[in-house]
């Protein structure tokens, strides 16, 4: 991603923003709210239009208008704050729905997947829950089993555990530390600094739409050297 | 809400025709006996009342939902063109409509070789499907902007197409919020048909200007009319409630 620039009228979101994710790395992104953080997700599986510069996915301009964007977004699972499950469908039906309308895979392998997906986010025995009769937690993990039914080469993490109470934020954490350690490609926009401390490769502090910095996440958080990310830090930590 | 409605009306139907009958002469047969005597022709003409607020409401239904999902289509000018007819027949009178229809539609049309004749009460219901389709755009429309963005975000990370999204994610969702409005909707078709005795239907209404003229007893006014309702409200009260119960039991989730 290079000196990628985004306005909503004249609102300026992302004011030339430059980073790069290498396939198996966890990226944090952190950054006081309104940073843009979330639009620069939005940005890398093309949910949202940019103005300049260039993204690459697996080699991939994003920024093309004759990308395939329904092939890019096969690719680029995403998780959201408000995890967006379909009410109307049970947890195993929210799994089973894209990989079988959109990939066209077969029905029975997708429903041996949905499970063992449920299980993998430890949610075996709500299959047949609908997303209301789950607590925020559960129904996260759903959220996440349904993006990794499509089989992604990479994973977005959209602020995944911000509108969550905070008993069922760890559980939603193990399951995505869980899928870093087995080496998924992930973008994790995320306040939980312990968190982001401990799964990613690389963590970048972002501010009114630029990278502020970036590093390792024990060289970032201790020895840090801009003003605003030790601002930022010592007012979080 | 309780039956209480409906047991005042039969209350005023009653005394209604006890002040009618201290008015009758001698002569004259009961005025109950009269209604009964009347109630075969009378049902008659509300069975037709109510096969018109079918027809209309399928029509309309049908035409509403292809109508309300121009209006949120993705091409401007399909939106803009949907948005217009929807506006001009939400806001026309139905009196009108119906008057239009009336004229304008042919009494017959040709299918091949072989004519079809459009009776009075099928134009009618054109006339009648023509608001109510507005109306269901509308419905269809409000629906589907009801659902929260989300919904819509979350299908196109996962690959869904357009047509897609809307077929599996937010048309079902749609359903359950326009359940309710939709029976409502119904409900006001059905007690808007006895506008079709203005251009000549013989339905209920009709019927009963015809069995009071043909008694020609003043007395007998009230009472009949009551008696009118009275099979409109039986009706459309149920229709009422059990809008009203699903209201409540959508809500609660």
């Amino acid at each position: 991603m290079r000196d990628v620039h985004k306005s909503f009228g004249a609102q300026t979101i992302l004011n030339g923003i430059s980073l790069d994710v290498m396939r198996g790395e966890v990226i944090c992104i952190i950054g006081p709210s309104g940073a843009g953080k979330s639009t620069l997700l939005r940005c890398i599986n093309a949910l949202v239009p940019i103005d300049r510069g260039s993204i690459l996915v697996a080699g991939q301009e994003v920024h093309d208008a004759k990308l395939d964007k329904l092939a890019l977004r096969r690719k680029v699972g995403m998780v959201f704050q408000q995890y967006n499950l379909f009410p109307h469908r049970t947890a195993l039906e929210n799994i089973m729905m894209a990989p079988i309308h959109v990939l066209k895979h077969d029905r029975a392998d997708v429903e041996a997947r949905a499970h063992s997906l449920m299980r993998k986010v430890r949610l075996d025995g709500k299959e047949g829950f609908y997303p209301g009769e789950l607590s925020g937690g559960q129904q996260q993990r759903v959220a996440i089993a349904r993006s990794l039914a499509m089989q992604p080469d990479a994973m977005l993490f959209d602020e995944v555990t911000a509108a969550l109470d905070p008993e069922t934020v760890k559980e939603v954490l193990v399951t995505i530390r869980d899928l870093a350690e087995e080496g998924m490609t992930c973008v994790i926009v995320t306040h939980e600094m312990g968190f982001a401390r401990e799964v990613a490769d690389q963590i970048y502090f972002t501010d009114r739409g630029v990278v502020i910095e970036h590093g390792p996440p024990e060289e970032f958080f201790t020895q840090s050297r801009d003003e605003r990310t030790r601002r930022f830090l010592s007012q979080i930590l | 809400m309780n039956g209480r409605q409906g047991v005042i009306l039969v209350a005023a139907l009653l005394v209604s025709a006890g002040i009618g009958e201290a008015k009758a002469g001698p002569a004259d047969p009961s005025i109950l006996a009269t209604i009964i005597k009347w109630t075969p022709l009378l049902a008659q003409g509300f069975a037709l009342n109510i096969a018109m607020s079918f027809l209309a409401m399928a029509i309309g239904t049908a035409f509403g939902v292809a109508l309300g999902l121009g209006q949120i289509s993705v091409l401007a000018p399909v939106r803009a063109s949907a948005w217009s007819v929807t506006q001009f027949f939400r806001n026309s009178p139905w009196l009108v409509l119906l008057f239009y229809c009336m004229l304008l539609l042919p009494f017959e049309f040709r299918i091949g070789d072989s004519f079809v004749s459009l009776p009075g009460w099928a134009k009618a219901t054109v006339g009648l499907a023509l608001p109510v389709m507005a109306n269901v755009s509308e419905l269809v429309r409000g629906a589907v902007q009801s659902i929260p963005s989300g919904q819509w975000e979350a299908c196109e990370a996962l690959a869904f197409t357009r047509l897609q999204t809307l077929r599996m994610v937010i048309l079902p969702q749609c359903v359950k919020r326009m359940t309710p409005p939709w029976m409502n909707l119904y409900a006001i078709l059905t007690v808007a048909t006895p506008l079709t005795s203005v251009v000549g239907v013989s339905e209920a209404m009709t019927l009963t200007g015809d069995i009071l003229s043909s008694e020609g007893r003043t007395e007998l006014l009230v009472p009949m009319y009551l008696y009118l309702l009275l099979w409109f409200f039986a009706y459309c009260y149920p229709i009422a409630l059990a809008t009203v119960a699903l209201e409540r039991r959508f809500q609660v989730r």
